[in-house]
């Protein structure tokens, strides 16, 4: 390898080399696109994740009555609308000056847990398993839910059916399906009825069995795949993540632990409510996603990685019998490496969805949720800050509200945007290990896919109109001239963007 | 029991004319109790279609999904659909089609017959609001829906 691609984030001489675009990345959410430059001997120069359409919603809510956010923010995003719900519900908490009733903080960790397992199980059973089960570089007509319907009906009748569950979770404690009203400022405005519990418990069970096979068909992949999946997009990175006081993974309240590479403490139970003396956002001319660092690091080398492989890996248990011996096993499978590996995310989020469905299931037999005493206030504060452990990890919602009630300042950092380097870091290596000198073929670009998937990025909140031309890809050669173009429309078929 | 008849809006309001839909899904509420079809019809909405939703197509008469489109010609285009393994199952976002594909394999039959209808949208950015062509498709899509459900054999 030569010295140029060492870095592989920007080349030497990106005017004469040749470009590939992968536009969008496939099988995540919203609009991302990866960028190769290689030269005449298909070396890689430089790879970049981009990030291709920008949030405005940081200036959207502006002007907005503090008490809409809760509701307001869920149209950010379709697919984790809760995490967005809870964590403004958060922030405005501390707007009002409120602490929980253990009725509306229960309610609120059983909406939060449901919005876990359905994610997760989306992710794993409709868009990862299909590589993890038929191979990276395997047949793309194979490749998808409906190969995984084919080959494993079973398998994929579950993961409807896990996310079904959740969703239901998610009705019964915010009230709708969308558009949830359950989580107001300072507490809920419902509980949880006799019969919604019922109705809830019938199907846990099923839940929590389907969530444990899950964990062991990880495993069994990982058996059958150890050398590569241990190895593939692998590198080493700092961790942010809540914790309860007491260390335990807790994904809807804590103190930000901070570990660097090699597991060292940074911070610990530090308190989220001045996160910004703990975190700061750089910016890049290529992407319009900021890339958030450790201020004690600096930009160059305080990136960190979020989300359930830091979460599990880096809390001292899980208060949850099974998934905490699911976490033991994974600790200690293959010397502790596959806990640090990229592919390892999927084994930890198989974790954390048996650990939401052993918590719902607790949560369910509490009689708190029958409570009525729903909502507190106290002594009105100018500024608020909601962290969460959102599906895809920690999620800052942050408001200044002024003596109006209105909103005059807004800042979110999403999960994804804390994971914006290290997934470029994820890429770079799968680059190095499996595109560089190659001829590229639909497969080998996958493997780049394959890397961002497993972080299961939420890019952006982008419309889903019909018709929409999500994907262009554009081949140019070494004089920058463009050679060809494909365009892909909503339904995935492949024209001519003219 | 599931109401014989489903209307399911694809759609975000605050993202301009991606507001088509769930809008519709709005004043029909109000129409379909007037006439006396609020057992008869039931109506969800959702950003976008994912692999779960099959569940709601399950026990149906008739099912009609209502989406924005960049595409047909205004003011809207009305059609029964088949199931179609399209690629969209790549995606969050499936479209009707891929969903019926996809209620095929998990139940093992055919989905109940299914109808889409695209309503022109234009602008699609996130705290725009309805713009006004849209607003002009919006109301002869709700003229189309409204005898669509008067005249379906299949309220019960």
């Amino acid at each position: 390898m030569t010295d140029t691609t060492k870095n592989l984030e920007t080349a030497a001489h990106p005017e004469n080399l040749r470009r590939v675009a992968i536009d969008p990345v496939s099988r995540v959410e919203g609009h991302g696109k990866v960028t190769l430059l290689l030269d005449e001997n298909d070396r890689i120069h430089q790879v970049r994740l981009h990030i291709v359409e920008f949030r405005g919603f940081e200036k959207f809510v502006q002007g907005r009555p503090y008490w809409e956010a809760p509701v307001m923010v869920q149209r950010l995003c379709g697919i984790c609308p809760v995490s967005h719900h809870l964590a403004a519900s958060k922030a405005m908490d501390m707007i009002v000056g409120a602490t929980l009733t253990p009725t509306a903080e229960k309610v609120r960790r059983l909406m939060h847990y449901g919005q876990i397992f359905q994610s997760h199980a989306l992710h794993f059973f409709h868009l990862s398993s299909p590589d993890l089960l038929f191979g990276f570089g395997s047949d793309v007509a194979q490749r998808n839910i409906v190969g995984v319907a084919a080959a494993y009906p079973d398998l994929a009748r579950q993961g409807v059916l896990l996310r079904k569950y959740g969703q239901e979770v998610i009705r019964i404690t915010a009230g709708k399906r969308i558009h949830g009203t359950g989580s107001i400022p300072g507490g809920v405005n419902k509980n949880v009825s006799i019969e919604e519990r019922d109705y809830l418990l019938k199907d846990i069970a099923q839940m929590i069995e389907w969530s444990r096979d899950a964990v062991g068909l990880v495993r069994k992949l990982f058996e059958q795949n150890l050398d590569e999946f241990n190895a593939f997009g692998r590198f080493k990175a700092h961790t942010l993540n809540l914790v309860r006081a007491d260390g335990a993974l807790d994904l809807y309240h804590g103190g930000l632990r901070a570990r660097d590479m090699d597991g060292n403490t940074l911070f610990d139970h530090y308190d989220y409510s001045h996160y910004w003396d703990a975190i700061f956002e750089d910016v890049k001319s290529w992407s319009y996603m900021k890339f958030p660092f450790l201020r004690s690091l600096g930009p160059e080398t305080g990136w960190y990685r979020v989300g359930p492989l830091s979460r599990v890996t880096q809390c001292d248990f899980i208060p949850t019998p099974l998934a905490n011996q699911a976490r033991k096993a994974f600790m200690a499978f293959s010397g502790g490496a596959t806990a640090g590996s990229t592919l390892g995310f999927h084994w930890a989020r198989m974790i954390e969805m048996l650990h939401a469905a052993e918590l719902i299931q607790e949560l369910l037999h509490d009689p708190d949720l029958q409570g009525d005493d729903l909502v507190s206030t106290g002594q009105r504060q100018e500024r608020g800050v909601g962290v969460i452990e959102a599906p895809r990890g920690t999620l800052i919602h942050h408001y200044k509200v002024d003596e109006h009630d209105q909103i005059v300042r807004c800042n979110l950092i999403v999960s994804t945007t804390h994971n914006n380097q290290a997934m470029n870091e994820a890429i770079r290596e799968v680059a190095r290990q499996y595109l560089d000198g190659k001829k590229l073929t639909e497969g080998l670009l996958n493997h780049i896919e394959v890397a961002i998937r497993a972080f299961d990025p939420c890019l952006s909140c982008a419309t889903h109109a019909l018709g929409k031309m999500p994907l262009e890809v554009e081949l140019l050669d070494a004089s920058g001239s463009r050679v060809d173009v494909l365009a892909r429309s909503s339904d995935g078929a492949f024209c001519s963007p003219d | 029991m599931a109401a014989p008849i489903l209307v399911f809006a694809i759609g975000n309001e605050s993202r301009g004319d991606d507001a088509l839909a769930p809008l519709l899904l709005r004043e029909l509420e109000e129409w379909a109790r007037a006439a006396g079809l609020g057992g008869q019809v039931e109506l969800l909405e959702d950003y976008q279609l994912q692999v779960e939703h099959v569940t709601d197509l399950h026990g149906r008469n008739a099912v009609l999904f209502v989406d924005a489109d960049v595409s047909c010609n205004p003011p809207f285009h009305f059609s029964a659909i088949d199931a179609s393994h399209d690629n969209s199952y790549t995606s969050h976002a499936m479209t009707p089609f891929a969903l019926l594909h996809a209620y095929r394999q998990v139940y093992g039959a055919d989905a109940p017959p299914c109808y889409l209808l695209r309503v022109r949208g234009y602008g699609f950015e996130l705290g725009e609001t309805l713009s006004m062509e849209a607003a002009t498709n919006l109301e002869q899509a709700k003229s189309k829906v409204r005898a669509w459900l008067a005249d379906n054999p299949a309220v019960r």
